[in-house]
């Protein structure tokens, strides 16, 4: 399983880095392009949605800060087109984490539900500032970024392609680093049963605010990213409510506090949206069928395609394997099988 | 002076349309655990209904509650049969997802069907005002916030003078208890999802009869809704009640002091530094560890 896993990321890799050199027609790499944006936010947001079980639907309030912060940071230090951008995501992503700790802190004093309730407010109210703050912001004319002109036809997503595969590596080799270590047991002890992990010594208000801002951080910097990349933001844009449902979409439907799920969501999902997009750019159709898309994954997949896969696949081992007498429960060094266990075991309140 | 009296008084009349959205709101909260996102578009829904009734069948507003209420009561109790019952564990985290996605489909099916121009209700207590002390005082804002004490007093009857309103409280506070004694919960669920989505209908009229509005102020609503139940305490109809005035009056006050354009960020910052030192709301009780 081990071997395979590894075999798997490597193929991943592959796949991810020959993409573009094979398809270099520029209307198929944009569309690589946002999915591996959306991968790398919803691999941020699982941080701390998935391991902690606290949903976040506020998330594009940090994809905004992100935005707003690249855009600001080109404009006041006369950054010009090219490379350098790249360079400042780091800073962008930072500013998004700065944003996120004393959010972070107000909404996490409150539990699950209206926890996710003051997610969505304070999006609103930082829609709001965008709209609102005009000295900053320049209102609902937005702000323009530098635009790299001497990148042309099939070069131009390029670069970008690639920062964002670099980004999404981060956020992959995090969350990969959280879930195998003694603070991610603590986070996914959170979510089993929060009252019983402080008792038992998980510090869990720091650890649900570290992950709160690590998540904030990533989807800051693909914020950031993205406004560099469409070459222009506006408040309705950059804070988009779509944006939080994606999220939580493409996180339900690969699997929840999984490694891969996050990526499978979003390699599923974004080319189906974009094409929906081009198809039906007008009027509702767009709207109805990605919320059709949102309710048959949810009544029908809850649990998400990994969790399910895995389930089965345990059944499977478990009913060929069994002269060689193959543990019922599996090993724990297996991060998506053991958070398959956990899940099973967990309490509905 | 005047003109702060004044929005206080508009401020008031209009937070009853408020409560009524955010009773339905917080009242499908108390009973079920789930939070309804839906609610800002079902509102925009009711909305549309009276704008055709009225448009295509020249009925009057206020008479044309006495047919969308019973429909979307009835549309009501099919959204929760149809998507909520289904959902069987993670109820409340996934009943936001459902309900995100409900409010999506009719966003959309409103825009392919009336197009996302702005749209308005007509009738002559829309436009016409009468002076009381000194005070110009449009009919419409009387008259919905009557509709609105009328629909929640009724409401309060059905809450504590009714059999079926003693099942819903006991649902309210143990679901489990409740359904060990015998009450059916399911069914109860299913009304009370009707009875919320039904108040959306009558505040839907009474925000479209005040307000221009088009598919997407739903987003609008929502985020206001949603604040109203957390500032009031989520499950209590006394909360939602004195937070929808509450925030009316200090949005138009705001208007009139400062600027329009803050009136509901002052809001919003109030709730963030009353979520500081309640985190369960105004009238709220502390969430435990629930089993």
């Amino acid at each position: 399983m081990r071997i395979a896993k590894f075999v798997g990321l490597i193929l991943l890799l592959a796949v991810l880095i020959a993409f573009p050199q094979v398809f270099p027609n520029p209307a198929i790499t944009t569309i690589a392009c946002l999915t591996v944006f959306y991968a790398t936010a919803t691999t941020g947001w699982n941080i701390f949605s998935g391991y902690t079980g606290y949903i976040a639907l506020g998330h594009a309030a940090y994809f905004g800060i992100g935005s707003y912060a690249m855009a600001l940071l080109c404009q006041y230090w006369r950054v010009p087109a090219g490379y350098l951008p790249f360079l400042l995501l780091p800073l962008v992503g930072l500013i998004a984490a700065g944003f996120a700790v004393p959010l972070g802190w107000i909404s996490l004093r409150t539990r699950k539900h209206t926890f996710v309730v003051i997610t969505i407010a304070i999006f609103f109210i930082m829609q709001l500032m965008a709209f609102n703050l005009r000295s900053i912001t320049r209102g609902s004319t937005g702000l323009s970024l530098p635009i790299p002109s001497n990148w042309s036809g099939n070069f131009f997503n390029m670069p970008f392609y690639y920062v964002a595969v670099v980004l999404l590596l981060f956020a992959l080799g995090l969350s990969w680093w959280i879930r195998n270590s003694k603070y991610g047991l603590g986070l996914l002890a959170i979510r089993d049963d929060e009252d019983r992990a402080l008792g038992l010594g998980v510090k869990t208000g720091l650890s649900k605010l570290t992950a709160f801002v690590l998540s904030a951080l990533i989807v800051g910097m693909v914020g950031g990213l993205h406004a560099y990349f469409a070459e222009s933001i506006f408040p309705a844009f950059a804070f988009d409510p779509l944006f939080d449902l994606a999220l939580a979409l493409m996180g339900f439907l690969g699997g929840l506090g999984t490694l891969a799920g996050p990526i499978l969501g979003a390699l599923i999902l974004e080319p189906t949206q974009y094409y929906f997009t081009m198809k039906f750019s007008q009027n509702g159709y767009y709207l109805i069928i990605y919320g059709v898309m949102f309710l048959v994954i949810i009544l029908l997949l809850p649990e998400g395609i990994i969790p399910t896969l895995s389930k089965y696949w345990i059944k499977w081992k478990n009913t060929h394997y069994k002269l060689k007498q193959a543990p019922l429960i599996a090993d724990a060094g297996d991060p998506i099988l053991a958070d398959n266990n956990a899940s099973e075991g967990r309490v509905n309140p | 002076m005047g003109l702060v009296v004044d929005a206080v008084i508009i401020g008031l009349l209009t937070g009853g349309i408020y409560a009524l959205m955010a009773s339905g709101l917080t009242l499908i909260f108390g009973v079920m655990d789930i939070i309804n996102v839906g609610q800002g578009a079902l509102v925009i829904l009711g909305a549309y209904l009276s704008y055709v009734l009225q448009d295509k069948y020249h009925i009057d507003l206020f008479v044309g509650l006495l047919i969308t209420m019973p429909v979307m009561f009835i549309f009501g109790v099919l959204l929760e049969w149809a998507f909520i019952r289904p959902l069987k564990r993670d109820r409340t985290t996934l009943s936001i997802l459902v309900t995100f996605a409900i409010a999506l489909i009719i966003e959309g099916c409103l825009g392919l069907i009336f197009s996302n121009n702005i749209v308005q209700l007509h009738g002559w207590y829309i436009d016409s005002s009468f002076q009381i002390g000194g005070f110009y005082l449009a009919y419409i804002h009387v008259f919905s916030f009557v509709l609105s004490i009328i629909l929640l007093a009724g409401l309060y009857v059905l809450l504590y003078r009714t059999k079926f309103g003693y099942s819903l409280r006991a649902s309210m506070q143990n679901r489990t208890a409740a359904e060990l004694i015998g009450i059916n919960v399911e069914k109860v669920s299913a009304i009370t999802f009707g009875i919320g989505v039904a108040l959306a209908a009558a505040g839907g009229m009474a925000y479209g009869a005040t307000l221009a509005f088009n598919p997407g102020s739903l987003y609008d609503l929502i985020s206001r809704l949603l604040v109203i139940i957390i500032l009031g305490g989520m499950g209590s109809l006394r909360g939602a009640f004195i937070a929808s005035i509450g925030m009316l009056v200090i949005e138009d006050v705001t208007a009139v002091l400062w600027s329009p354009v803050w009136a509901s960020t002052v809001f919003f910052i109030l709730l963030v530094v009353i979520m500081l030192v309640r985190p369960q709301g105004l009238l709220g009780q502390l969430e435990g560890r629930k089993q």
